[in-house]
Parts: C-alpha cells; sequence; structure tokens
C-alpha cells in the first residue's frame, strides 16, 4: 500500500487504490487544535474567521498565518471556500466576523484609497486568468503598470516583454485573448498578476488543465519567483502533488475549519486519517464517497418508484 | 408562506434594489473626477455607445418622419390646414416622439449592449480582476459608459428630430403637395425655442441619465452567469422603456399641464 508521503514524490499510485465503496452517514472532520504556527514573521493573519453565503457557512472560526517570504498551500477539496478565501484576503469580501490582518492592519478597516494602496503591492492570479477581453496580450500585462504608474512608454514595453519572456510568451504579444489556449491565457495572466512586482502573491487554482510541461513550467516559476523576488505567496489549490512540492507549509481546511497545518514533512509523519485521505486521494475513508443512501441492493430490488 | 408574506418580501426586494440603485449611482457620479483627466476613456465609449447608435436612430427618425407627414395631411386636409403640416411634424418630433423614440431605441441598442459587457466582464471576472490591480472598475469601466450614455442620448435626439423633419418635408412637400415655403415658415413660427425644443432636450438629457443608469447598473448587479446576465439585458430594455414612458408622462404633465 502506497505510503502517505508519496504524494509530494508526485507518484500517483495511492490513486489506484482501490477499495470497497460503502455508505456511511457524512464524516465531520476532527478539527484538532493547530498549535504550530511558521517559525516566521507573518505577513497575514486571519483571525477567527466566519464567513457565510446565505445559511451556508463557508468558514466557521478560521484561523491561519502566512508567514512573509515563504510560500504557503491552502488545500482543501472542492468548495472548501478557498478562492474565496482569497477574495476576503483582497477585501474584495466582507467577513460576517473575525479579522485579515495584512501586516498587522485589519483589511476590512481600512479605507478605499488604503485598500487600493494595498492592492498594488498584491498579485493575484484568477484560475480563468480574467484577461481583459477587448485588449491583446500586450495591452493586458501592460493594463495594471499603466494604470498605477507613469512610466514613459518604452519602459512600460521593456517591463511587460520582460514578464511576458518569464512566462515564455512573449512571441504572443499581439494575439487577442480569445486566440488563446487556457494555458497560455493563464500564463499571460500570470504575467500580469506579477508586472508590478507584488509583495503577496495570490494564486486560484494555478494548476487546473494545464498541460504536463507548461504544469511544471509554472510550478518552477512559482517558487522562484517567490524566493528571486522576495515575495510572499499563497497557493490556492487541490493538486496535492504540485502545490505540496513548492510550498513551505501546509494548510487543509475543511468545513470552514482548518483540519491540518504544517510544513510538508510534518504532515507526511503526522497526517490525521481524514488528511491522510485527502493527500493520498484515497477512494474511501472518513470522508466517504457516496452521498448517504439507503442499501444498494433494497434501494434496486425495492418497490419505491420513483 | 402567505400572501401577504410574499408581498412584503418581493416589496422589501424592490426596495433594497432601488437603494443599491442609487448607491451605485452615487458611486458612479463621485467616479466622474477621472474623465476630466483621461477623456480618452469617455470618447471610446460615445463612440460605441453612441456613434454606433447612429444608422438606426437616423433611419428610424426619417421613417417616423414620414408617417407623421402622411397622417398628419390626411388629418389637417380636411379642415383646409395642409400647411401647417410643418407645425405638426416639428412639434410631434421635437416635444415627444425625438426624446421618447430615441430613448426606447437607445435602451435596446445600446443600454442592452452596455449590460450585457458589464454583466460579462463580471461573470469572468474580468471587474475582480481590475480591483485586484487597484484599479477601480467604477472609474475605469462603469463612470466612462454612463456619461457616454448621457451625453449621446440629447444628441441622438437632436439628429432623430432633424432626421424626422425632413422625411416629413420629403412626403408632405414632396409626394403630397404641400407648399414647401409654408411647411417651413409654419414650423418657424409655432416652434418656440425654450418652450418646445429646450424642453424636449431636457426631456432627453433626463432619458439619457436614466437609461444609462439602468444599463450600466443591471450590468453591474447582474447575476454572474450566462442566464444571469441575459436577464439583466432583459430588465434593462423593460424597465427603461417604463421608466421612460412614465418619466414623460410626468415631464409632459411638468412642461406643458398648464398651456
Amino acid at each position: 500500500m502506497p505510503r502517505c508521503w508519496e504524494w509530494l514524490d508526485r507518484t500517483r499510485t495511492a490513486r489506484e487504490h482501490s477499495r470497497c465503496l460503502t455508505t456511511r452517514p457524512p464524516f465531520k472532520p476532527r478539527t484538532r487544535t493547530i498549535d504550530a504556527s511558521p517559525d516566521k514573521t507573518p505577513w497575514i493573519e486571519i483571525r477567527d474567521l466566519h464567513f457565510a453565503r446565505g445559511d451556508r457557512k463557508i468558514f466557521d472560526g478560521l484561523n491561519i498565518t502566512i508567514p512573509q517570504g515563504q510560500v504557503t498551500a491552502i488545500m482543501g477539496p472542492s468548495g472548501t471556500g478557498k478562492t474565496t478565501l482569497l477574495r476576503l484576503i483582497g477585501g474584495q469580501l466582507r467577513p460576517d466576523h473575525g479579522q485579515v490582518l495584512v501586516e498587522g492592519r485589519d483589511v476590512h478597516r481600512l479605507s478605499r484609497r488604503e485598500l487600493y494602496r494595498l492592492r498594488r503591492r498584491m498579485g493575484m492570479l484568477f484560475q480563468s486568468g480574467a484577461l481583459l477581453t477587448d485588449l491583446n496580450v500586450f495591452d493586458n500585462v501592460a493594463f495594471p503598470i499603466r494604470e498605477n504608474t507613469r512610466l514613459p512608454e518604452p519602459l512600460v514595453r521593456n517591463l511587460v516583454l520582460m514578464k511576458l519572456e518569464a512566462v515564455g510568451l512573449r512571441g504572443a504579444v499581439s494575439l487577442m485573448p480569445s486566440e488563446l489556449s487556457g494555458g497560455m491565457a493563464r500564463r499571460v495572466a500570470l504575467a500580469r498578476a506579477i508586472a508590478l512586482d507584488p509583495l503577496l502573491m495570490m494564486y486560484d487554482e494555478p494548476f487546473t488543465g494545464l498541460d504536463p510541461i507548461t504544469m511544471g513550467v509554472i510550478v518552477s516559476l512559482i517558487r522562484r519567483l517567490n524566493d528571486a523576488l522576495g515575495m510572499t505567496s499563497i497557493v490556492v489549490s487541490h493538486d496535492v502533488a504540485e502545490a505540496g512540492s513548492i510550498a513551505d507549509w501546509v494548510y487543509l481546511i475543511s468545513e470552514g475549519r482548518v483540519v491540518d497545518a504544517g510544513p510538508p514533512e510534518q504532515l507526511r509523519r503526522e497526517a490525521s486519517d481524514w488528511s491522510r485521505q485527502f493527500l493520498e486521494g484515497l477512494p474511501d475513508g472518513p470522508v466517504p464517497f457516496h452521498y448517504p443512501a439507503p442499501d444498494y441492493l433494497d434501494d434496486l430490488m425495492g418497490g419505491d418508484t420513483r | 408562506m402567505g400572501p401577504f408574506q410574499r408581498l412584503g418580501r418581493s416589496a422589501l426586494g424592490v426596495l433594497e434594489r432601488l437603494g443599491r440603485g442609487h448607491l451605485f449611482l452615487l458611486r458612479t457620479l463621485l467616479a466622474m473626477g477621472t474623465l476630466v483627466r483621461r477623456p480618452g476613456l469617455l470618447l471610446r465609449e460615445i463612440y460605441s455607445v453612441g456613434v454606433l447608435s447612429l444608422l438606426i436612430i437616423a433611419v428610424s427618425g426619417l421613417f417616423v418622419g414620414m408617417v407623421l407627414g402622411y397622417q398628419g395631411y390626411i388629418t389637417l386636409v380636411d379642415f383646409g390646414a395642409a400647411e401647417a403640416l410643418g407645425t405638426v411634424v416639428a412639434l410631434s418630433l421635437v416635444r415627444e416622439l425625438g426624446p421618447v423614440v430615441t430613448a426606447l431605441l437607445f435602451a435596446g441598442r445600446a443600454g442592452s449592449a452596455l449590460t450585457a459587457e458589464i454583466g460579462l466582464m463580471k461573470a469572468t471576472e474580468q471587474l475582480s480582476s481590475m480591483e485586484m490591480m487597484a484599479v477601480d472598475p467604477y472609474k475605469r469601466v462603469i463612470a466612462p459608459r454612463f456619461l457616454a450614455g448621457v451625453i449621446s442620448l440629447p444628441l441622438l435626439a437632436a439628429i432623430f428630430s432633424a432626421v424626422g423633419v425632413a422625411g416629413g418635408y420629403f412626403i408632405g412637400v414632396g409626394v403630397l403637395g404641400v407648399d414647401a415655403g409654408a411647411y417651413w415658415s409654419q414650423m418657424q413660427a409655432s416652434v418656440d425655442f425654450h418652450e418646445d425644443v429646450m424642453n424636449g432636450v431636457i426631456k432627453s438629457m433626463v432619458f439619457g441619465v436614466v437609461a444609462a443608469w439602468i444599463a450600466v447598473f443591471e450590468g453591474y448587479d447582474a447575476t454572474p452567469t450566462s442566464e444571469g446576465v441575459s436577464r439583466a439585458t432583459t430588465r434593462t430594455v423593460v424597465h427603461t422603456a417604463l421608466a421612460i414612458l412614465a418619466l414623460d408622462f410626468i415631464l409632459t404633465g411638468l412642461m406643458f399641464g398648464d398651456i
């Protein structure tokens, strides 16, 4: 049987593991007290965060510390609010309760002007790329530079070409977003996100839908950018192998709370049953694959015809 | 839920949306300052909202003017007052049909396009990405489009009326044989600049604000899905049409009610 740390070695043999799929009542993940926190100066602190959409609770007392200069991965199953968390950090959404502190200042108490000043130091790579469809690749990457600085156009051009060179798309400057593949659009969006050399980069599912070559480039680019530019990076993902391979610190979230946290090596050694199932991609475990249902055979043979 | 609860809930929903709409308008007005520094943004939108609507406005104006020429002549000729055709055509266009029909056409042509564009920008996270790039969508996207609508509509209404008068002339004088001198002189004598022309201009300015406001608000407030954008676009056309017709009634009462 594959061991849980093999997820970091990009071997996905765990997924080959099969078990009898049984139905179980919904599992509530064990929320152990996370007393370990990254041993670095915190750049972002999320304290007792509560957020709900209508009646559905997304976060229920979330506590996270993002250390300065490191790559922090936030992982969890789909629908756990990972993207929502990035929007809360960026001040696009307002929490029902709790605080998001960036450099000790509550993001949601900043004035509009201060919030925009803070965002100039943040970059965010959206899952869809979110390129401006009426601008070509060059103008998309130049957009944040032109809007936020008064640099002369020759300098803007050089900056744009440098960023595009970093993502391997310098030759695509004149293409429109509709002419790009999904992976190319994501790379252009990455070039745009780093255009102003932000101190904090937030990546929303950066590995989804990429071919293996592009994936490898993006994975190493995130790490290299972080180290070379002295950034702080948050990678939100459910791609365990890729995110785990570049992260200094990993948070696993589920049901609105942190269920496990620590450096990848520590998680390899001390993963809870829930984390082990998630990290190894096991089909069955504390989190059931099947939605609660009556007995399969009874259901097939039963007279209740709906 | 009982019928009264449902009624109460929907009334609260309408009030909430009205409140959101007014706050949106306030933020849009506060974001106008950028356009003084960057008139290029405004000019680009005036082109897409105003210039590209010219054809439909001109053609509609021509046909409305020609129909007025026919209908006016048929009625007036029975009373031996066919020379007053110029007055009838001009007053109908300048006071009512110019501002109202232009606003309705504007809602269908430019308003729906504005809503769809902004709604799709929201659905594809372009507005969110702008916010994260420290670019205020109100300044960069909403304010230029809103002001472009406000500026364009009175100009389009003026063009509609001018082309309509020419259409009435073509039918009245060219086809039905009304005296050309009578057509123009009656028009000059009866149409007052302040009472008629300026009141029409004021109407079209009010309609411009309302039509542009509804269009950009519906786009910005749209549910970010294809169905949400489609509904928002429909709402823009329906709400704008109803608002324009209701406002026209009120403004007509205020402007011409004491005559």
